[in-house]
């Protein structure tokens, strides 16, 4: 795999960033707001710490990434496509009829996908069968769950969060793209999550806090999550929803809204 | 090895995995603090490092056993009944159904004969669940001995699957051995004036009724329904051709179970006097197993009384 530097992983965040603008503005429908805030996770992902090889989708020795908050699929499709698993001509027929780019990610469709989601909640249980997987195979690939602040508030992730320390999964790290707004507002007003770090420890997670947008230190932490003992990783990684568009920053209105033609060229020219 | 002749479904199912497990290191058993009823106790104890524990947590279970289905493993997930369809219906739909994950849900204390445990543990709409979703098989053995047949093919066949065990001792079906055949009925007594199509436990009981009809020359042709999806058109429809009255009998809600099935079938190709024996669109309560059954309209008395109803029918159709 190629090693990047900071600046051309932060190119490639930028170019997959336009790639979710003009998705979602071609399909007329989609999810910008989540998308852009987990762009630079998941290039950090995807072209600096994982382990994966796009002309083999099913290499048993993979690492796993699941995207849990699934309406978040087009940074994912844009990354895949990028990484080189299917043609970036695919991304144009974003939710279209016919298209093996679903409005949410489905495993059965779309190479490089790992699993199915969209209802949400279940990513992370799904990542804990992996890694206990991995454990029962001793093989050394690593387990990446991607979820959402508003996600949380589903009991399946608590189910999840008890279940993981108990069996000492550190093959495996969840990353929380925490970026304060859920589709009905704020996250502090629909369901308060704080104190939300200390919730992860009292369940016996070993957290680390970040900024997720700061690629360096996203790559960082990530590769300090690998070699991680005993204890699974949650990392908080503090997002702006909708990050590098200014309109769309902090916009609960762009969580599930398509850009009209007008907002779309605006918002490729900040992303230029 | 084990003899199953003795044993009620979970018992024999606990069993089984057990002897499936010796030569497949990929069967994988996961309970939600039930593994003492459920009886994959046996399994956790041959083989603690391939049992998984998850406590209280069926949603969780079930995500995991897809997690692990999708690395190459053969999950076995098992909670009662109940909790397996009503409890994690979304996971089963999102992390199973819909991927066509290779995971098994195996449940057990179906049904009202779990009895004194009341409304809250009787799962009556599991099989309508379970056959709503598209990629399951549904299985309903009817006995230990088909239990065990049906454990083997289901470990070998890829998919997701759902099979509905029971709590009580059950009587034996199969006494001299089952072959059982993945997605076909199986011609328990063949007759000319009607048919019994019957799944679980009530298959029972439709022999008792096909002897007694007999004695009082009713020939009666009895099909066990094990796989109640993809259920066995063929066999409804040579059933209608050839006796020209059905009765079907399900421990499970009239609505969205066998009799509903059948009735679509039978409806769609070939109408014929059809009556459905089941429980009507409400919740049962606390009781002795045979006890619910008789208020409920499920023994063998019952499937006669039905059996003379439809063939009454016949003329006026």
């Amino acid at each position: 795999m190629k090693e990047y530097n900071i600046p051309e992983l932060e190119n490639i965040a930028r170019k997959l960033r336009r790639d979710v603008i003009t998705m979602i503005s071609e399909a007329g429908s989609g999810h910008p707001g989540g998308s852009l805030s987990a762009a630079d996770i998941v290039t950090a992902l995807y072209f600096a710490v994982m382990k994966h090889d796009p002309k083999n989708p099913k290499w048993p020795d993979r690492d796993r990434f699941i995207l849990s908050k699934g309406h978040a699929a087009p940074i994912l499709y844009a990354a895949l496509a990028e990484c080189g698993y299917f043609p970036l001509e695919w991304l144009g027929t974003l939710r279209k009829t016919g298209t093996c780019l679903q409005g949410h990610p489905d495993s059965r469709l779309t190479p490089g996908v790992d699993e199915s989601a969209g209802s949400l909640g279940m990513g992370l249980s799904v990542g804990i069968g992996m890694a206990i997987a991995a454990k029962l195979d001793n093989k050394s690939y690593h387990t990446y769950v991607l979820v959402g602040d508003g996600e949380c508030d589903e009991g399946q992730i608590w189910e999840a969060a008890m279940f993981a320390p108990n069996h000492k999964l550190d093959n495996l790290t969840v990353i929380v793209d925490f970026n304060g707004l859920q589709l009905d507002g704020f996250t502090k007003n629909i369901m308060n999550l704080e104190p939300f770090v200390d919730k992860w420890r009292a369940f016996n997670w070993e957290v680390i806090e970040i900024n997720g947008h700061d690629i360096a230190q996203v790559v960082d932490t990530l590769k300090k999550a690998d070699t991680a003992h005993g204890k699974p990783i949650a990392i908080i990684a503090h997002t702006i929803k909708g990050k590098g568009v200014s309109f769309m920053e902090n916009n609960v209105d762009y969580h599930g809204k398509a850009p009209n033609k007008a907002e779309t060229e605006q918002a490729l020219k900040e992303l230029s | 090895m084990t003899d199953y002749t003795e044993l009620s479904t979970r018992e024999a199912y606990g069993k089984a995995l057990v002897e499936l497990g010796v030569n497949n290191n990929s069967i994988i058993v996961l309970d939600a603090d039930l593994s003492r009823s459920t009886m994959t106790k046996y399994f956790a104890q041959a083989y603690p490092d391939r049992f998984i524990e998850c406590g209280l947590g069926e949603q969780n279970m079930i995500s995991i056993a897809a997690g692990l289905a999708s690395c190459g493993k053969v999950p076995f997930a098992s909670t009662f009944a109940v909790f397996a369809s009503c409890r994690c219906f979304d996971q089963v739909r999102m992390c199973i159904a819909q991927p066509k994950a290779n995971v098994k849900v195996v449940a057990t204390h179906c049904g009202i004969t779990v009895g004194e445990d009341g409304s809250s543990h009787q799962a009556i709409e599991d099989l309508a669940l379970y056959c709503s979703l598209p990629n399951f098989t549904v299985i309903a053995p009817a006995d230990s001995i088909e239990t065990v047949e049906v454990i083997k093919t289901v470990v070998l066949t890829e998919g997701p699957f759902y099979v509905r065990l029971g709590r009580s001792k059950t009587p034996l079906v199969y006494p001299k051995g089952c072959n059982f055949k993945l997605g076909k009925a199986d011609l328990l007594k063949d007759g000319h004036d009607a048919t019994i199509i019957a799944t679980g436990i009530m298959t029972y009981m439709a022999l008792q009724a096909a002897v007694s009809l007999g004695s009082a020359g009713i020939s009666c042709r009895v099909l066990n329904m094990s796989t109640l999806k993809p259920i066995d058109q063929q066999a409804i429809l040579d059933a209608a051709a050839h006796t020209g009255a059905i009765v079907t009998a399900e421990e499970h809600l009239l609505h969205g179970g066998l009799g509903s099935m059948v009735a679509q079938v039978l409806s769609c190709n070939l109408p014929v006097p059809l009556k459905s024996l089941g429980i009507n669109d409400v919740y049962c309560k606390s009781g002795k197993p045979e006890e619910l059954l008789e208020i409920h309209g499920l023994t063998s008395a019952n499937i006669e009384v039905a059996v003379k109803d439809v063939i009454s029918r016949k003329s006026r159709v």
